[in-house]
């Protein structure tokens, strides 16, 4: 699925509260475009986790709600 | 132990952590101060709960405390580690306890606030492996290591293996920039994260306790408000 073919359809992701258009894209692939580091990374999908070794399989629709936490150090 | 009032009334309840010393309160008398400032019908839930605590550092000590001075009924400390000097300047230990075990020495200092708190201490790493065994039969889990990548995989496994658990996790607590920056969020039903979500430890840049403090807190009464259902009230 190319870029213009997703804007055009118009239902975008919802990550992190802001709207983008990830659908069709695997949570792996949204998670490397966006430079996430893997290791200190949880996502929420939709109010359930996203397990880890599920990462390139679970793939994004449509309104979709996404909640990518990068953890930081300290405590 | 015995009730040192020496009154009729009903004695308290033996003791499970083994202090052979007089509490200079009874259980009843403990308790009926806690409903004066809490009101009763939160005190009874308070007392009812069940709380694990990921870490005992700068955060999971300070959460420890402030849900031990609440009356919450039974925690489960769990931390591998020991004291150390760096330690002192945010986590609730004492120089004398340096190079002890923080599970250990924590609930020492947690049974000098009451004798009626039930302490389930834990000197053990936790791990993918471990953690469902570790973590079972409680009413809220908090994370509050102090690792950007252990806080991850804490968070990931306690979402995958206890979903409907609730889970208080935090990040974003280092660093000298603007408290007002720390706020509680609720990701989804059960996972609240405190904390600026971006304040990194670094070298040099590190971990102030006055800062650190402001997110345990956050954390220890995001519980609070959790044990005793009001959940409407935490955002």
């Amino acid at each position: 699925m190319s870029n213009e073919q997703l804007v055009m359809e118009g239902c975008e992701v919802i990550i992190n509260g802001v709207q983008e258009a990830a659908e069709g894209k695997s949570v792996l692939k949204l998670l490397q475009e966006k430079g996430i580091d893997l290791s200190n990374v949880a996502v929420e999908r939709n109010g359930e986790i996203v397990p880890k070794r599920q990462y390139d399989s679970v793939i994004l629709t449509a309104e979709d709600r996404l909640e990518i936490v990068s953890f930081v150090g300290g405590g | 132990m015995e009730n040192v009032s020496g009154s009729p009334e009903k004695a308290p309840e033996p003791m499970q952590q083994g202090s052979g010393s007089k509490a200079p309160l009874s259980r009843q008398a403990w308790l009926a101060a806690l409903i004066e400032r809490h009101g009763a019908a939160r005190q009874e839930k308070f007392s009812r709960g069940r709380v694990a605590i990921c870490g005992l550092g700068g955060l999971g000590s300070r959460v420890a405390e402030l849900l031990t001075r609440a009356g919450v009924g039974y925690l489960r400390l769990i931390d591998f580690d020991r004291v150390e000097a760096t330690n002192l300047n945010r986590q609730w230990y004492f120089m004398e306890q340096l190079g002890r075990y923080k599970a250990e020495a924590l609930a020492e200092n947690l049974r000098r606030i009451t004798p009626y708190v039930e302490l389930d201490v834990h000197t053990v790493r936790i791990t993918e492996d471990n953690l469902a065994r570790l973590l079972a039969d409680v009413d809220v889990i908090v994370e509050a290591f102090d690792n950007a990548t252990c806080k991850a995989m804490l968070v990931n496994g306690v979402r995958e293996q206890f979903p409907r658990c609730p889970l208080v996790a935090a990040s974003g607590m280092a660093g000298f920039a603007s408290a007002n920056a720390m706020r509680v969020r609720r990701l989804s039903e059960h996972f609240y994260l405190c904390g600026d979500g971006s304040s990194d430890a670094g070298a040099g840049d590190g971990l102030y306790g006055a800062r650190v403090n402001i997110c345990s807190a956050q954390e220890a009464f995001v519980v609070l408000q959790l044990l005793a259902g009001e959940t409407a009230n935490v955002l």
